[in-house]
């Protein structure tokens, strides 16, 4: 008896929740896009859905490398945003882009930032300093923001003193969840993260970047909806889309 | 020939790991074993919880406790300066706590399987407590309680989310095997990856053919 109600557990409980899926005329997209634009392109999915019915937006949202990777791999994306013109290049060479579909939609910059309830830094010096133990950045070998930080230190030659201190993170939203957590004395995110986070983290100085940070999106060369996917990328550059992410601190592209 | 630092860290650690959680687990295995008291099958599942939770929820309860800000971990800032984030003793601390339980399973179980009669007659002739466990029960419990060493060392070598949260990835410092896997295919670097799994799948092969061994080797001398 008890075997048998443990077996039609197993049957039942499957199909109940593996079954349920709204049968629906909607086409849905899936927008693989870097971390750092987590909160903008929650909202412009919103409003492109509300803009288009019958059309949902889904994302997926993770360092760019990853999403490359991922992409390359076959993963169903329709829609590829990523944090620097490096991974769309590589993309572009990997022939997992629709040739001609990639356009630029925001620009970002690089800022030092630090827990708030930790003594201020000045600037970039400081890093040097005993009392700074460790350092939050993306990882430059898959990570756009951890590249961009790699060469501004390398640049002003900082690099080889500080690398020892730096924790690397998986993607640019994990570096700021260190600072934010005060697990780190500082951290190199982008000006978007910093001011989503900006209660716990304060921006100690923004870094220059001797490439412009500009974001480029494109549309998936494997997607089965492209038709829609080039009317997202489209919305990306209206009024309304741009006015969303210049809200959260992207500058015009 | 890639880099192979991370082998020899995730070794490092899962050794020291393997020791801690020995030590506690045969503690209380050979309490909850040998005594029964009040709240026992509490303690029990309790202590075999780390091999039910998510490592995410293990490493999320770990920053809770030992973080900068955490319970214990503001405490040890505070009087002694120091974190155990971001450091290969905090990915032992992570290890430890996931290898626990699969240790103390199997000391229980080796413990229960060690007859009390022996115990008993080794009392009257006339051993202390401290002999009793050290030339009875210990090794006659011996080859259940390697096997759950086994187990423990290949279950703390294979960790990432915990080991991931508290101690971050610091390439030579705290990124064990399982992290440069990680980071190798995030970057594409097919190579280091598939080198290093090679190697981690054999070890961990090994570990179950030698475990099964001394598993089946004791049922048939029974």
């Amino acid at each position: 008896m008890f075997l048998r109600s443990l077996i039609c557990l197993f049957i039942v409980v499957p199909a109940v929740f593996g079954g349920a899926s709204p049968a629906s005329a909607e086409t849905e997209i899936l927008v693989s896009a870097a971390a750092s634009l987590t909160e903008s392109f929650k909202e412009i999915g919103k409003s492109f859905a509300a803009k288009n019915p019958g059309v949902k937006v889904s994302f997926n949202f993770a360092a760019t490398g990853s999403l490359l990777q991922q992409i390359s791999q076959g993963a169903p994306a329709d829609v590829f945003a990523s944090a620097d013109q490096e991974s769309m290049d590589k993309a572009e060479k990997g022939g997992v882009i629709l040739p001609g579909s990639r356009i630029n939609f925001a620009g970002n910059s690089l800022v030092l930032i630090a827990p708030v309830n930790m003594p201020p830094l000045v600037g970039l010096g400081d890093l040097k300093s005993g009392r700074v133990q460790k350092i939050a950045m993306g990882n430059p070998d898959s990570v756009p923001v951890g590249r961009y930080t790699k060469s501004a230190l390398e640049k002003q030659g900082l690099w080889d003193a500080l690398a020892p201190k730096c924790v690397m993170g998986i993607s640019v939203k994990q570096a700021l969840e260190y600072v934010m957590r005060g697990e780190v004395e500082a951290g190199f995110v982008y000006a978007t993260d910093a001011a989503v986070a900006k209660d716990k983290v304060r921006v100690v100085a923004e870094i220059p970047t001797d490439k412009t940070i500009v974001y480029p999106v494109a549309v998936v060369a494997g997607s089965a909806n492209k038709e829609k996917a080039q009317a997202f990328l489209l919305y990306l550059r209206s009024p309304e889309a741009q006015t969303i992410l210049a809200k959260y601190g992207f500058s015009k592209p | 020939m890639p880099d192979l630092t991370p082998l020899w860290l995730t070794l490092r650690v899962a050794s020291f790991a393997t020791a801690i959680a020995f030590a506690f687990a045969v503690g209380f295995a050979w309490l909850t074993a040998r005594f029964a008291f009040w709240g026992r099958d509490f303690l029990d599942a309790i202590l075999t919880l780390p091999l039910v939770m998510p490592p995410t929820v293990l490493g999320y309860y770990l920053i809770v406790v030992w973080g900068r800000n955490g319970w214990l971990g503001s405490w040890l800032s505070a009087h002694f300066g120091i974190s155990l984030m971001f450091t290969w003793q905090g990915a032992v601390l992570a290890a430890t706590v996931v290898a626990f339980p699969l240790l103390f399973k199997s000391a229980r179980a080796a413990f229960e399987g060690v007859s009390t009669e022996y115990e008993q007659a080794a009392r009257i002739l006339g051993d202390s407590e401290l002999r009793v466990f050290f030339r009875i029960t210990l090794p006659l419990a011996a080859r259940g309680l390697l096997a759950g060493t086994m187990l423990a060392f290949a279950r703390a070598m294979g960790d990432f989310g915990a080991t991931l949260m508290v101690a971050g990835n610091i390439e030579g410092k705290t990124q064990t095997a399982a992290m440069a896997v990680f980071d190798a295919v995030q970057a594409g670097n097919y190579n280091l990856a598939n080198t290093l799994v090679a190697i981690m799948s054999v070890v961990c092969v090994t570990i179950l053919v030698m475990t099964n061994k001394l598993a089946s080797r004791g049922r048939a001398g029974r």
